[in-house]
Formats: C-alpha cells, sequence, structure tokens
C-alpha cells in the first residue's frame, strides 16, 4: 500500500516488518561466505597436501545430500541452493584434523546437518552452530582420530608434532608467532593460517556480509584477558598475540561467531556475545583441562542467545524507561 | 468408566499407548543411565517389573484401608520393601550386574513409574486390573530399554547382547557410551514415535472424513 504525495519523491510505504533491508540477498551473501573461504581452503592445501581437498569435498557432498534428504522426507521445499549446507559442509571440513578419515567425516557431515540444523527447522531455527555441532560430535565419538595432528609439509621448528596449543599446555612451549601468522604449524586444515582467514574475514567485513561487532569484541576480550594474566606472570601465561593466532581463535572469531542465525540481532548483544567468547576461551584454554576451546566456548555462547537478545533490546522510540 | 475396558486392554496399553518411558516420559533416570548395554537394561527392566507388579497388587488390596492424607508415605513403605527384596536377590544372585547397576537399583524406591502407576491407578481399581496394569506398564519399560540398550552397545561397542554384530571395520562411537548419546537416543527414538503415531492419527482422521461424505452422497442419492 502506498500513499504518494504531490511531490512523488516524498513516498510513504506502508508495509509490515522488516523494515531495514540488507544489501544482499541471503544466497548472494552464502556465496560470498564461500568465496572468503577459499584462502583457508588453499592453505589447507598448501600445508597439508591434495588430500585435504577429499576431506572437504566429502563432508560438503553429504552436507547437502543430507539436507536434500531431510527435506525431501519431510515433503519440504528443497533448500540446497541456498548455499547454506554448503557452507556448513565446508566450515566442517576446514576445522577438521589432517588426514581425518573419510567415513568419519561423512557420519560427521550428516550429524551436523540433520541433528544441528534440521531437527530445529532448518536455517533460520537453528540454535547451534551445525558445523561446530557437526565437530563437537565427531569430538565425543571418536576422541583419538580427531586430535592426531598431522605435521605440516613445511616443518621447520621441532613443536609442529602437537598444536601450538597443545605444546604449550603441556610442555610450555610458547610456538613463535611468524609459523602461526602464516599457518606453517600443526592444527586443524583451514585454521592453522592467520594470514588466509584474515583475508576471507576482512573481505566479509568490507562487503557487510558479516557485522564487525562480533569479531572485534573477541579480539578485544582476548587481547585483554591475555593481557592481564600475561602482565602478571609472562612465564606462566602466553602472551596475547600468541593466544590470538593460535589454534582455532581466528577461525571462530570470523566464521563460525558470526554465524547470522546464532549470534545476536542487537548491536550491544554483539559485544556481550563477542566478550564472552572470548572470556570462555580463555578460560578453557588456561585453566581447563583441553588444550583448545573455540569450538566449545561458541557453543556455550550460541545456547544463551535469546536471553542476550532479551535484554539488550533496544528502547523502543517513545517507550517509558 | 474402567468397567468397559476389558482385562486384556488393562495390560496392553502399557506397551505402545501410554509407554511409560516414550509416552508418560516417566523413569527416564535410570533409562537414560544404565542402557550402555541391552543386558543392564534388561536387569534393570526386569527388576523396575518386579517392584511394579507386586507393590501395584499390594497396595491395590490395601486402598481402602489407607487414609487418604498418608496414602504417599504408606506407598513408598510398601514399595520400599519390594525393593530391598530386588536388591538383596540382585546382589546375592548376579553380584556382577548388581555391581554394574550401582545404585540403581536401590533407586528404583523413587521411580516415578511405580508411584505414578500406584497414584493413578493402583489406588483406584481392583488388585487383577493393577496387576495387570502393572505387568503392562514393566513390559513396556523393558521393551523401552532393550530398544535403547540395543542402539547404544550396536553402535557404542560393536556388540549386542555381548556378541559382536557389527564388523571389525567399524569404529565404534565412543559417544553413544557416554550420557550425550543416551540423551541424543531417548530424543530421537522419543520423535520418531510421536511423528509415527501423528501421522497414523491423521490418516484416520482422513479415512473418517472420507466415510462420512461417501454416507452423505448416498443418502443424498437415496433422497433423490
Amino acid at each position: 500500500m502506498e500513499i504518494t504525495t504531490a511531490n512523488p519523491t516524498f513516498k510513504l510505504e506502508l508495509t509490515s516488518s522488516p523494515h531495514v533491508h540488507s544489501r544482499w540477498s541471503t544466497k548472494q551473501a552464502m556465496w560470498f561466505v564461500v568465496l572468503a573461504l577459499i584462502p583457508a581452503l588453499i592453505s589447507a592445501v598448501i600445508f597439508f597436501g591434495p588430500y585435504q581437498l577429499l576431506i572437504i569435498l566429502t563432508s560438503v557432498l553429504f552436507c547437502a545430500a543430507t539436507e536434500f534428504a531431510v527435506k525431501k522426507i519431510r515433503k519440504r521445499k528443497i533448500t540446497v541452493d541456498d548455499g547454506s549446507a554448503i557452507i556448513t559442509g565446508l566450515l566442517l571440513g576446514l576445522i577438521l584434523p589432517p588426514n581425518f578419515s573419510l567415513s568419519s567425516t561423512a557420519i560427521g557431515a550428516v550429524f551436523a546437518i540433520a541433528i544441528g540444523k534440521e531437527i530445529f527447522g532448518g536455517l533460520g531455527y537453528n540454535i547451534f552452530n551445525p558445523a561446530l555441532i557437526g565437530r563437537a560430535f565427531l569430538q565425543a565419538a571418536f576422541p583419538v582420530a580427531i586430535t592426531t595432528w598431522t605435521q605440516p609439509s613445511y616443518a621447520v621448528d621441532t613443536v609442529t608434532s602437537a598444536t601450538p596449543l597443545a605444546a604449550f599446555k603441556f610442555d610450555k612451549v610458547v610456538t613463535s608467532i611468524e609459523p602461526m601468522f602464516l599457518g606453517n604449524v600443526g592444527g586443524s586444515l583451514g585454521e592453522t593460517s592467520a594470514l588466509a582467514i584474515l583475508i576471507g574475514g576482512i573481505f566479509l567485513i568490507i562487503i557487510g556480509v558479516v557485522n564487525y561487532r562480533i569479531p572485534l569484541a573477541m579480539i578485544l576480550g582476548m587481547i585483554l584477558f591475555a593481557g592481564i594474566f600475561w602482565i602478571i606472570d609472562p612465564v606462566k601465561y602466553p602472551n596475547p598475540l600468541f593466544q590470538l593466532f593460535a589454534g582455532g581463535f581466528l577461525f571462530g572469531t570470523f566464521f563460525m561467531a558470526t554465524d547470522w542465525v546464532t549470534s545476536p540481532i542487537t548491536s550491544k548483544g554483539m559485544w556481550v556475545f563477542g566478550f564472552g567468547i572470548a572470556l570462555l576461551v580463555f578460560l578453557i584454554r588456561v585453566f581447563g583441562g583441553l588444550p583448545e576451546g573455540v569450538m566449545y566456548a561458541i557453543l556455550i555462547m550460541n545456547s544463551i542467545v535469546p536471553i542476550i537478545n532479551r535484554y539488550t533490546r533496544p528502547r523502543i522510540f517513545g517507550e517509558a524507561k | 468408566m474402567s468397567k468397559q475396558k476389558s482385562m486384556w486392554y488393562e495390560f496392553y496399553k502399557g506397551i505402545w499407548e501410554i509407554n511409560p518411558t516414550f509416552k508418560q516420559i516417566l523413569g527416564t533416570c535410570p533409562t537414560l543411565a544404565v542402557t550402555v548395554s541391552v543386558m543392564n537394561g534388561i536387569a534393570m527392566a526386569l527388576a523396575t517389573t518386579f517392584v511394579l507388579v507386586f507393590s501395584s497388587l499390594f497396595i491395590s488390596m490395601v486402598r481402602k484401608l489407607i487414609p487418604n492424607q498418608v496414602r504417599i508415605a504408606a506407598y513408598i513403605v510398601i514399595i520400599a520393601a519390594f525393593v530391598t527384596v530386588a536388591d538383596l536377590v540382585m546382589k546375592a544372585k548376579f553380584p556382577e550386574l548388581s555391581k554394574a547397576l550401582g545404585p540403581f537399583v536401590p533407586l528404583i524406591v523413587v521411580n516415578c513409574i511405580i508411584l505414578g502407576r500406584a497414584e493413578a491407578f493402583a489406588s483406584k481399581n481392583s488388585p487383577l486390573r493393577s496387576f495387570l496394569d502393572a505387568l503392562g506398564n514393566g513390559a513396556g519399560f523393558l521393551l523401552a530399554l532393550v530398544v535403547m540398550g540395543g542402539i547404544r552397545e550396536i553402535i557404542g561397542s560393536r556388540t549386542f547382547l555381548g556378541y559382536q554384530v557389527m564388523p571389525n571395520g567399524f569404529e565404534p562411537w565412543l559417544i553413544m557410551i557416554l550420557p550425550a548419546g543416551a540423551f541424543l537416543t531417548f530424543g530421537l527414538l522419543m520423535g520418531f514415535s510421536n511423528a509415527y503415531l501423528e501421522r497414523k492419527k491423521r490418516i484416520e482422521q482422513q479415512q473418517k472424513i472420507l466415510q462420512y461424505r461417501k454416507s452423505e452422497n448416498e443418502l443424498k442419492e437415496a433422497e433423490a
């Protein structure tokens, strides 16, 4: 319904919400994310060999097939072409360890889509990040296989048999920043190269697919929490830069925590969400039993997103306090 | 009202229609905790059924003697007596099973299935009906635990009742013998059984509508 005044440039449109529209459609945005993941994909192939492409391919194929099958069984519209299942597959593949078995990858992919997403009703209804659900399931189902880290092909120093975080946690060895920045360390496929992740992540922020608040809050939070403890005791606690570049923190920051469905919708909520993840990651890494905690930190914060949304709701114009 | 229902129905309903695990969602604590293997599930279900049957029978027999205000306390005393019997028998005859089930046998005292059947059925019905009702519910509980235990044992440790059924190439999913696997299996089974029942109901309704229309048409034709 439109009310047109004498001056046609002033148009009062009466429509139901939502009133704010994004520049990109969901489909376009999804393909931009796929594009942004290509640097991480290349780094995985460079450092761990072409076999890793098979893992990622398996993961993508089984995610898409599961989505197709579930929609078919439930007699719903087939939505594989919106790209969300493909992104889940890519993300899941990139957070698996190098040379992971293909059959286990397939199980994880099926689980991620069927239990992580479709059981809640499909895209937009899932509480948790599906890729992380798949990874968490694999971690619980095959705990040995998923913590077996292969050395990268261009290994230069001696600590590469373990991930930098495991090396620090169990042997108190701090890996130097340079190999961690380039990605020449042990770790999950797409997580090792900070450079590749930063290229993809900053691309997403610039074109406006991902909001800058969550990544910024996570990085600032991590520098803050790690910095405080590093100043107190630089021997016992690693420096903030190490904490940023080690493990899956950057990958989680740009590609996992910023998932539109499972992150808060208010600006204030995004800051709370980001700081919360950074705090949990830091606590798990430094005081917990596991060397890495990005996955669990994001999943835990995912579960309280509805509460964050509720309490950070901006005041409606004119509403009494 | 209860007199209209047949004795067979009193037994049969507990297995599927009001299955204690999947329909009443009672006794989930032992369901989730002991179904790591089928054997544990069977033992737990049999112990629970024994207590359920005898406590229902006795509560039904003395239901008119118990003052309403203290009925729960009276039920618990009766249930506790039978749980003690079950616990001691298991300890004496099957020490290994008793060890595997741990505290869950004594905890049958507070199992909601037993108190639930006592409160909802045995305190209002004759001993024979209560006995059949308890037997049916026990059978339903046994069915649920065997299905749950079967799924978790086959996937989680490749065996069924201790015999290997999955090939060696199959890597067991450790998660299935952890608590998370119990919740997953339980939720999925409950979802599937509900989906199945809903579908059945919908089909029945459609058939009724069709029948109604058919008879309507026949009436019209007769009038014409």
